[in-house]
């Protein structure tokens, strides 16, 4: 592929400003993770199911497979790599690693910043309603029931 | 200090998966050409030709004519050997399968370049399922092997006709478990590394046995294996599906040492739906006689098992079909079997062990026999099982497996009481006056895990697994590192190996490093797969363990001037027992290092050792329960409670024990109700998103209750028992009974698994009794 | 013989050129010179999916994402005006009193999961046209029309005409959807919404929409929209009939419901057969009004 089609995109990442050159075509996920070097943004589907590429667009949890990169100048964009404040996890990382969210690790990315752009906004959820915003994303290992608890507890310490 | 033993330890693996830093394959292709399969469009053929075009890098089997192909074994007189070219040669055998391979410079290129190679197949007739194949005249998959059966077993006990003439109630019935994928979310891939300084190369893959990777890629490469490093970074879950050998891998480190570089395979999603291992697929035959107090006499039982178009590596398509024969009685005791046992090849994606291999489908075999006859005989099912359940220890099965101490008897008692089941069907009938259809379901089983050579042996597998092997080692400032041969990926098994040597040694578990998913730094083991990490790696670790604190005590016992045996390694100190006198183990660390002067006589400088483990295997039981409430109109499944009752012997870390049958429980819900893969008749797969093949989410998983009962038998060193599988094995029949216990007034079994809507709903428009 | 470029494993979108649009005249305006072989990019979740499988591969993407201009809602008089660009996520909680805004959270909460509701748009849904797409049912249900811009100029078109089969519409290639008109239900109106999903966010494999009036326990301006049974959503327009003037009664719902069942050229797919869809038809349908008259 030639240089002439890459475009040039200065994205707005974790408060940081990457510019990368990249083809139209390149997925969102793609960029955060092989021109910017953000992994911790996985990919499980690339079809919009499973969620494992959720990341935050303007405090919004998306998922990051169905955007392209150019169309993300000017939005900010948070991921995984900036949930904790330098070496203290985020609550809800901390809530997760209290009470084993996670077995492979593979599609916790994901289901943190869910939980973190749906917490910023709904500070306190009632069960039904973190039920149904935990089933936008798909989790092969833990069977959901330590990642409902790790989410219901962050969103009480959050709460304060 | 508390023993870690039994601590609720968070988990040393989380911190960098919780903030991005976990490192799987495709985090690691930085600077990496990007490969792309081409993957057959046809079912069956004949290849008559493929061509790229110049600008595309492009290589086909006739490239790759000097690799072997992958050619599976087992050593007995009813198993036929089938092989697999890692590129398809001459023939193709199912839609998926790769015939040629492109490289480019990123993953959207080589898509490019994987679209501009041109295909020519002239399709052949083919056979998509199990009882299609073994059809006088059906096409051949391979062509010396004529009615496609790749493994046909038998096994029969005296008098089976006899018991049967004579039996009270003889319940006759068929069931089908439809195919599956076990659907890691993290798929398939691997990164070859060329280094042309050392002419080695480094295969860096998502796989849960880097041994026998390295090996089987040797052999098939025709390459020494001490050129060949194979790296298992983070996996995202494997399930079985990273167990057998991925042709894939093996063309990868082909193209690196052909084009003496670093290439990357990352499989997506789509790929996995269509061509990576499938799982299941069994059509069951099965009858039970039973005498008037509904003890059940014998078993006689036809299981075929859809293998697909090839055998896998390295422990062949016979693992289902064998598994089933040898493991089909389960729980219950009866003398009298029969069972013949096929492993059937079809133009279908390969098959290979999913987590739990057959016993989720004859768990759900036994168990349907046993509601079955409950309701002949007019009892409760758990009435039923009770009358039916082993409760002596040792117990020899019909098939000579041996049974050691377990709780059969006293799970399905805990279970009765935790659901409620009085309570329930007080409701239940309320809700049937009303019109909704409630429903529960009873599962017991028997786990067969952490075995080790000799049960292996008994397949006569070529490749025999089994044993694990632990390289301890204290350094001079007192930290511990094991390196295993497992490879685990996501059962934390590093917390649970640390908390059991840093007991053994006296170091906190933080102190304790696990090193695996490296061969050169690993001794030769078999991996993690069949609920064996924790027993068989966590014995030798024991074993090792209990090495080094001899030598410990011995080096302190010379310090400290007392007999070794009064010498009490505790809390990173090692004390003459009822006395203040002692050392730290530090110290004595770095005096086994630094003043080797001082050792014993004839007694080795440092601190390493390293032990085997190879145990005969064990038997985790357990009692799932569930109760669901159906919709006839519709056919929707809303499972209420899930409760399980586990006896996994000691628990070395209950939360993640807990981890482990949430997640069990869950996948065998999906495959119970939402989970298939289907071809059509011509044998294209129609489930490649999961948009089709459905994996449930929160909304479909109840709160699932976990209950344990700890009964410690010797058969493993530990006091563990593996529970790796049982979620899965246990749940779909619970499901399944309470899904036909629930439509049973509108005279409705469930015969075929996942019990979709749609087929609910024929089933329930088919009887005659239709609502209203 | 099957020779071809064909492997059925794809997974990153075919090369395009990018286009932001400025404006609705600008968008319009790269519609009109690339034609056939451009496609608006909206929320972008369901043509991304299908380019990732190449499945669709324009060769222009029209991003109109930037366009504020159609991210509007407004009451004019008794009708809901809706702008393409208004996000799924949106409608959660009512837009417009009464039982129009009512219908619209109940179905918004089943158009799949919050992160595809937050970017996914309500234009896109309807020219995106899947058949149990629940905009589409809503705006069928409701009447709807809907307003394009093309370098033509522009079109009224009744949502009547707009679904022509899966995935098809009566939109020109040059044509923009840039709004969809919503007669609002009068107050009187009560309403009922039932789908079947195999999960929670799945698209539905039926679902049934319902609207009438029953103030003297008869039924009046029944309305009955049904979405992923055929190629494109559909009105049971015998099982409204039926039902007019009826008593508000189970027994007469049950009967519309099986006129309904019957009507409809129910088409089926590896969830379930047509005579599967017609059982829900049949089911959601009868729910549906019980649910409008309820209470
Ligand atoms: C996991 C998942 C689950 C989903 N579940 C559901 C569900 O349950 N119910 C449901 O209804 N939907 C569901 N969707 C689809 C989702 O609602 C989409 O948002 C919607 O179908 C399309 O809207 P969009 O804005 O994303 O359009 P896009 O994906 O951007 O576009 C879709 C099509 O419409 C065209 N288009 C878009 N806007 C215009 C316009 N203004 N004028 C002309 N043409 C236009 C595009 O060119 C394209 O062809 C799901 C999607 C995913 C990924
Ligand atoms: S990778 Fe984006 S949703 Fe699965
Ligand atoms: S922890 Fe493995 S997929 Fe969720």
């Amino acid at each position: 592929m030639s240089e002439r089609t890459k475009a040039e995109v200065t994205l707005a990442v974790n408060g940081r400003s990457y510019r990368v050159r990249v083809e139209p075509r390149r997925t969102l996920a793609d960029t955060l993770r092989d021109d910017c070097g953000l992994t911790g943004t996985h990919l499980g589907c690339e079809h919009g199911v499973c969620g494992a590429c959720t990341i935050l667009a303007d405090g919004q949890p998306v998922r990051s497979c169905l955007m392209f990169a150019v169309q993300c100048e000017g939005m900010d964009l948070r991921t995984v790599e900036d949930l904790a404040d330098g070496d203290r996890l985020h609550p809800i990382q901390e809530a997760f690693w209290e009470n084993h969210g996670l077995q492979c690790g593979f599609c916790t990315p994901g289901f943190l910043m869910l939980a973190a752009g749906y917490l910023e906004q709904n500070p306190d959820p009632d069960d039904d309603e973190l039920r149904a915003v935990l089933s936008s994303n798909l989790c092969r290992c833990t069977g959901y029931q330590n990642i409902l608890k790790s989410v219901r507890q962050a969103a009480e310490v959050m709460r304060g | 200090m508390i023993p870690w033993i039994g601590q609720p330890l968070p988990r040393f693996e989380d911190p960098p998966l919780l903030t991005g830093e976990g490192r799987f394959v495709a985090d690691l292709t930085r600077g990496a050409s990007f490969l792309r399969f081409v993957r057959s469009p046809v079912a069956h053929g004949r290849i008559v030709a493929i061509e790229a075009p110049e600008q595309v890098t492009a290589f086909t089997a006739k490239d790759l004519r000097d690799v072997r192909p992958i050619r599976p074994l087992l050593h007995r007189p009813d198993f036929h050997p089938i092989e697999q070219p890692v590129l398809a040669s001459g023939k193709v055998r199912f839609v998926g399968e790769p015939v040629a391979v492109v490289v480019a410079g990123s993953p959207e290129e080589a898509e490019d370049a994987a679209e501009q190679v041109f295909v020519d197949i002239e399709p052949e007739d083919r056979v998509i399922s199990a009882p299609e194949a073994i059809r006088r005249g059906a096409p051949a998959v391979h062509d010396h092997l004529e009615g496609n059966v790749v493994v046909d077993a038998r096994f029969e006990t005296e008098r089976v006709d006899e018991v049967f003439s004579g039996a009270a109630v003889v319940v006759d019935f068929d069931l089908r478990n439809r195919r599956q994928n076990a659907l890691p979310l993290e798929a398939r891939g691997s990164i070859a590394a060329y280094d042309p300084r050392s002419g080695r190369t480094t295969l860096t893959a998502s796989v849960q046995s880097p041994h026998v990777v390295r090996t089987v890629l040797a052999d098939l490469l025709g390459m020494p294996e001490s050129d060949l490093r194979v790296v298992v970074p983070d996996v995202g879950g494997a399930f079985g599906q990273k167990f057998c050998l991925a042709p894939e891998d093996v063309v990868t480190a082909w193209v690196a040492r052909r084009l003496r570089t670093t290439v990357s395979w990352v499989e997506d999603r789509r790929e996995n739906l269509i061509s990576s291992f499938h799982s299941r697929d069994h059509h069951y035959r099965v009858r039970g006689a039973f005498d008037a107090d509904a003890r059940l006499l014998a078993v006689d039982a036809d299981l075929l098992c859809n293998i697909g178009a090839y055998s896998c590596y390295p422990v062949t398509c016979g693992v289902e079909p064998l598994m089933a024969l040898a493991e089909f009685p389960g729980p219950y005791d009866f003398r009298t079997y029969r069972v013949r046992s096929r492993g059937v090849t079809t133009n279908t994606c390969p098959m290979a062990p999913y987590r739990g291999v057959s016993r989720p489908v004859i768990t759900l075999a036994m168990e349907r026999l046993m509601d079955l006859a409950a309701v002949r005989f007019d009892i409760e099912p758990a009435e039923i099982r009770r009358r039916n359940l082993i409760s002596e220890f040792p117990y020899a099965s019909a098939t000579g497996l041996v049974y050691d101490e377990g709780s059969y008897v006293e799970s399905l008692d805990r279970a009765v009481e935790a659901i409620g089941l009085e309570d329930f069907r007080d409701c239940q009938a309320a809700a049937r006056s009303e019109g909704r259809y409630l429903g529960i379901g009873f599962s017991v089983f028997s786990e067969r895990t952490g075995y080790g050579t000799s049960a292996f042996a008994a397949r006569s597998m070529d490749v025999t697994p089994g044993y694990e092997t632990v390289d301890l080692a204290m350094d001079p400032s007192g930290n511990v590192e094991a390196r295993l041969g497992a490879s685990p990926h996501g059962q934390g098994l590093e917390t649970t190996l640390a908390q059991l040597i840093g007991d053994r040694l006296g170091v906190e578990p933080a102190r304790v490093r696990i090193v695996h998913g490296d061969t050169d730094r690993t001794p030769y083991g078999w991996g993690t797969f069949a609920s064996r990490s924790l027993v068989i790696a966590g014995g030798a670790a024991r074993l090792a363990s209990d090495r080094l604190a001899a030598k410990l005590a011995a080096i302190a016992s010379a310090e400290l001037e007392a007999a070794p045996e009064d010498i009490v390694i505790r809390a990173g100190r090692a004390t003459v027992a009822g006395t203040d006198a002692g050392i730290e183990v530090a110290d004595l660390a770095r005096l086994a290092y630094h003043s080797s002067h001082r050792l014993a006589a004839g007694m080795d400088p440092g601190l390493t050792v390293t032990a085997s483990y190879d145990p005969a295997g064990t038997f985790s039981n357990a009692c799932h329960v569930a109760t669901v409430e159906v919709d006839p109109e519709t056919g929707g499944v809303r499972v209420d409670r899930f409760v399980v009752v586990e006896d996994a012997g000691r628990l070395i870390n209950p939360m993640i024990v807990d981890g482990q049958l949430h997640g069990g429980v869950t996948q065998g819900i999906a495959g119970a109700l939402y989970e298939e893969i289907r071809y059509d008749g011509e044998g294209n797969i129609l489930t490649t998103s999961l948009m089709d093949f459905l994996p449930p989410t929160l909304a479909e998983v109840p709160t699932i209750e976990v209950h344990h009962l700890e009964t410690i038998s010797d058969a493993t060193i530990t006091g563990a028992k593996g529970l790796g599988e049982g979620g899965t094995i246990g749940a779909p029949a619970a499901i399944i009974n309470a899904v036909s216990d629930a439509l049973r007034p509108l005279g409705v079994e469930v015969a075929e698994v996942p019990a979709t809507p749609s087929r609910l709903r024929r089933l329930v428009s088919e009887s005659e009794r239709i609502p209203a | 013989m099957a020779a071809g470029y064909y492997t059925p494993a794809l997974m990153k979108p075919a090369p395009f050129d990018y286009h932001q649009a400025r404006s609705v005249a600008e968008a319009v305006a790269h519609l009109g010179e690339y034609g056939y072989e451009a496609k608006i990019l909206a929320g972008g979740q369901s043509l991304v999916p299908a380019m990732n499988f190449r499945l669709a591969r324009p060769a222009v993407l029209v991003d109109i994402n930037p366009l504020d201009e159609l991210d509007y809602l407004e009451e004019d008089g008794d009708t809901l005006r809706i702008g393409a660009m208004v996000r799924h996520v949106t409608f959660e909680r009512p837009v417009t009193e009464g039982p129009t805004g009512r219908i619209l959270t109940m179905a918004a909460q089943h158009v799949g999961h919050l992160p595809i509701r937050i970017r996914g748009t309500f234009g896109g849904s309807l020219a995106h046209a899947d058949p149990a797409a629940e905009w589409c049912v809503i705006a069928l249900l409701l009447d709807a029309e809907l307003s394009t811009r093309s370098p033509s100029g522009s079109r009224d078109i009744p949502v009547a005409g707009f679904f022509q089969t899966v995935f098809t519409t009566a939109l020109e290639p040059d044509e923009l959807l840039v709004e969809a008109r919503l007669p609002k239900l009068s107050p009187r109106t009560r309403i009922g919404f039932q789908q079947f999903s195999r999960r929670a966010g799945d698209f539905a494999l039926t679902m049934a929409a319902v609207a009438l009036e029953s103030d003297d326990g008869r039924v009046g301006n029944a309305r009955i929209a049904l979405g992923g049974v055929s190629d494109r959503p559909l009105r049971a327009s015998e099982a409204e009939q039926a039902l007019e003037g009826q008593p508000a009664t189970g027994e007469s719902f049950r009967a519309a419901a099986e006129v309904a069942a019957r009507e409809i050229d129910a088409i089926g797919d590896i969830h379930g057969s047509a005579d599967y869809r017609r059982d829900l038809v049949r089911a959601l349908t009868r729910r549906a009004l019980e649910q409008a008259t309820a209470a």
